[in-house]
């Protein structure tokens, strides 16, 4: 199962201030450790959010609304992700807590998500209790 | 946490550091089963520890330190019987938590390395190297492993036993192959790899649409290898297959869990993440500068499909070229079947024709049903119907498959239609 | 390659009694060399026929017919069985004369046998991918 870790923006990583030598090196380290386990699909840091532009739909079936950068609310913002294969949400976990801290000064915020899979949207326990349940109907309808 | 978090917290460092553990472990010991046993002892006293004093910071390094200890006591103890493992008690050094870090990246790379030597040995037969290489590199338990190969647990545990005795008993070092040995040895790590991959690939089948645990194994060890010998361009290129292959996971099976052919596979549904870092392994490979190896070859061939936006955009003709290069390298009757289909999807059936009727000539090669039907499909792309007819009759009668008899035997009533 | 080691029944197994205490040890201690070797897949002793029932179909008829033991003590009834996983032929005969024999209680047999089709574990190789990209092609072949 894969699992997306997103690194939360602050008000550093906002105003363009690059992390320091220190922490960027324990970045690598941990990203290193994560392909050396053969676990890492993807990572990559993104640029503050006044680069950014925003397209919002205020009307449903209306006109987009398009809202340049940079956009204030520094919690809500990402600044990057690591994507990961791993075998249970514990192994994520683990992972997740061996990041080094992202930014320091108290900032540091990474949020751990699930991916979702074909496997989960069609192999979930409800729709296959409808499926055998529409394949009994069909049957009991042709024996009919 | 309560204990069965702390249970399952465990599980999952478990898995990230087990074959961290035995590799070590090993170098230590000399002996594969030993150092498990070591390694699970560290384990169990992890489990209790932490259930009492919760989790430490470092937790690997502390699994590593502990079960370093209990390797050194033990050949303490058993110093007086044999003086060559007290002399590597002696050298053998204890890592603190703080020194592990350092000792992380070259060191335990190596010894993952020779791990996989080891348990891919050629004295070891292939199923025992499958089951092994499970077991230690990829942390699978026994009940795993036997659920992924639809085999009896015991049967599954008696491999495990016996190859680590045939490990003992032959005396196997642990050590990477030198010189020309090196890339015997290592074909056959990559063989192991690609077989466990298949064999999930394979596995398919009915509803059970769930990405098969083995198949995940091998890539996620593939990935592991390419970063422990990034300068041996064959296992980019089995990296690059296996990430390529897996891409298509997703539609491969339909609803139905039948299985669908490429064509007529859903190429938006294609994992382009998994395509984009195929093609990149496959571009690691070919920079280090040699010629491209049988998985290389393959994994381009995969690649030029993964590159058609649509199927009959395909490249053909690089696909025809790269089928001469993999005949080279890996010569056998179903390469060969396989080129003669590209040349004819390339150049036209006339040149698909010629190249198995040369192949026909060859003895080594009567009996193989395959020959025949992919003789018969290229002589109806040529319109020859009869002829067509005659060699599906022929595959019909060499095949013990009921299913591809049934097929084959339609295929020739067609030609009969088609007048 | 899988083999049999069929133990056959005596008239002291068919009269339910336990051959001496010497064999019993004998037996788990071999059974743990076997296991031990990583060869054992399985082994049970059965109860005597007795207890056993027999389905027959006879020729002249469909229906079976069901026969209540004991069954005479022929050379067709078994005691016991031990299945073994071993790389060779040589390896399973000298696992067979290693079994061992209960004394003083008169003819003794066991029968080795070989399994049908051994498949193992692994069902796929190298060749059956390529015979897969086989049948994509071809699938385009015809079609294109």
């Amino acid at each position: 199962m894969r699992f997306m870790m997103i690194v939360k923006a602050t008000s550093d990583s906002e105003a363009g201030v690059l992390p320091s030598q220190e922490q960027f090196d324990a970045m690598q380290k941990y990203n290193e450790e994560l392909v050396r386990a053969g676990v890492l699909l993807a990572a990559d840091g993104l640029m503050s959010s006044s680069n950014g532009i925003r397209i919002s739909y205020p009307e449903p079936g209306g006109k987009p609304k398009i809202m340049d950068g940079p956009f204030t609310e520094a919690k809500e913002l990402i600044a990057g992700y690591t994507l990961i294969e791993v075998k249970s949400r514990e192994e994520a976990i683990e992972w997740a807590l061996r990041m080094p801290d992202p930014h320091g000064f108290g900032q540091g915020e990474i949020e751990l998500r699930q991916v979702f899979e074909i496997e989960e949207l069609t192999n979930n326990d409800d729709l296959l209790a409808k499926e055998t349940a529409l394949r009994k109907q069909v049957k009991e309808q042709r024996q009919a | 946490m309560s204990v069965s978090d702390t249970h399952r917290t465990i599980d999952a460092i478990w898995r990230i550091e087990s074959a961290k553990l035995i590799a070590v472990l090993t170098r230590i010991v000399r002996d594969i089963g030993l150092a498990e046993d070591l390694a699970h002892d560290a384990l169990v006293i992890a489990l209790e520890q932490w259930s009492q004093n919760g989790i430490p910071n470092n937790p690997g390094a502390w699994l590593m330190t502990t079960a370093k200890r209990r390797a050194i006591d033990l050949i303490r103890r058993n110093k007086l019987r044999d003086q060559k493992y007290s002399e590597v008690a002696r050298n053998t050094d204890l890592y603190t938590e703080d020194d592990m870090d350092h000792n992380l990246d070259g060191e335990i790379g190596d010894d993952l390395l020779r791990l996989i030597f080891m348990t891919c040995h050629p004295v070891l037969p292939q199923e025992g190297r499958v089951a092994l290489t499970l077991r230690l590199l990829c942390g699978l338990t026994t009940d795993e492993i036997a659920r992924s190969f639809l085999a009896a647990e015991a049967t599954i545990a008696q491999r495990i036993v016996r190859a680590k005795r045939t490990l003992r008993d032959r005396d196997i070092p642990f050590e990477v192959p030198a010189g020309e040995e090196l890339s015997d040895r290592l074909s056959a790590v990559l063989e192991v790899i690609y077989l466990m991959f298949n064999e999930g690939y394979s596995a398919t089948s009915g509803n059970q649409w769930i990405r098969p645990l083995i198949c995940q194994e091998a890539l996620r060890l593939g990935r592991v290898l390419a970063e422990i010998v990034p300068y041996e361009p064959e296992v980019h290129g089995l990296v690059a297959l296996m990430e390529i292959q897996s891409s298509r996971f997703r539609t491969r099976v339909n609803s139905r869990g039948e299985p669908v052919l490429l064509m007529d596979q859903n190429r938006a549904e294609w994992d382009q993440l998994l395509i984009r870092r195929g093609l990149k392994a496959l571009d690691r490979s070919q920079k280090l500068g040699r010629p491209f190896g049988p998985y290389s070859l393959q994994a381009a061939i995969s690649a030029c499909h993964a590159k058609a936006p649509t199927a009959p955009e395909t490249d053909w003709i690089r696909i025809a070229a790269l089928y001469e290069a993999l005949s080279r390298v890996l010569p056998s009757p179903i390469v060969d079947l396989n080129r003669a289909v590209a040349v004819s999807m390339a150049f036209g059936p006339d040149f698909g024709l010629q190249i198995v009727d040369m192949l026909g000539n060859e003895s080594s090669l009567k009996g193989y049903h395959l020959l025949p039907s992919v003789r018969g499909d290229l002589l109806v792309k040529l319109g020859r119907f009869d002829e067509a007819r005659k060699e599906f009759e022929h595959a019909a009668s060499m095949t013990r498959n009921e299913r591809e008899r049934e097929l084959l035997l339609k295929r020739a009533a067609e030609c009969n239609s088609a007048h | 390659m899988r083999f049999m080691f069929i133990v056959k029944a005596t008239g002291y197994s068919e009269a339910g009694g336990n051959y001496n205490q010497k064999y019993t040890d004998a037996m788990i201690a071999y059974k743990k060399s076997l296991a031990g070797a990583g060869v054992l897949v399985s082994a049970e002793a059965l109860h005597p026929s007795s207890t056993g029932i027999r389905i027959m179909y006879p020729s002249d008829s469909e229906k079976p017919e069901i026969l209540v033991g004991p069954f005479l003590a022929d050379q067709e009834l078994i005691a016991e069985y031990t299945l073994i996983d071993v790389d060779s032929e040589a390896d399973a005969l000298n696992w067979a004369l290693r079994m061992p024999v209960p004394t003083g209680c008169g003819e003794f047999k066991i029968e080795v046998r070989k399994l049908k089709k051994n498949l193992g574990f692994l069902r796929y190789s190298g060749t059956c991918a390529l015979e897969a990209d086989l049948k994509d092609q071809l699938s385009m072949l015809k079609n294109f």
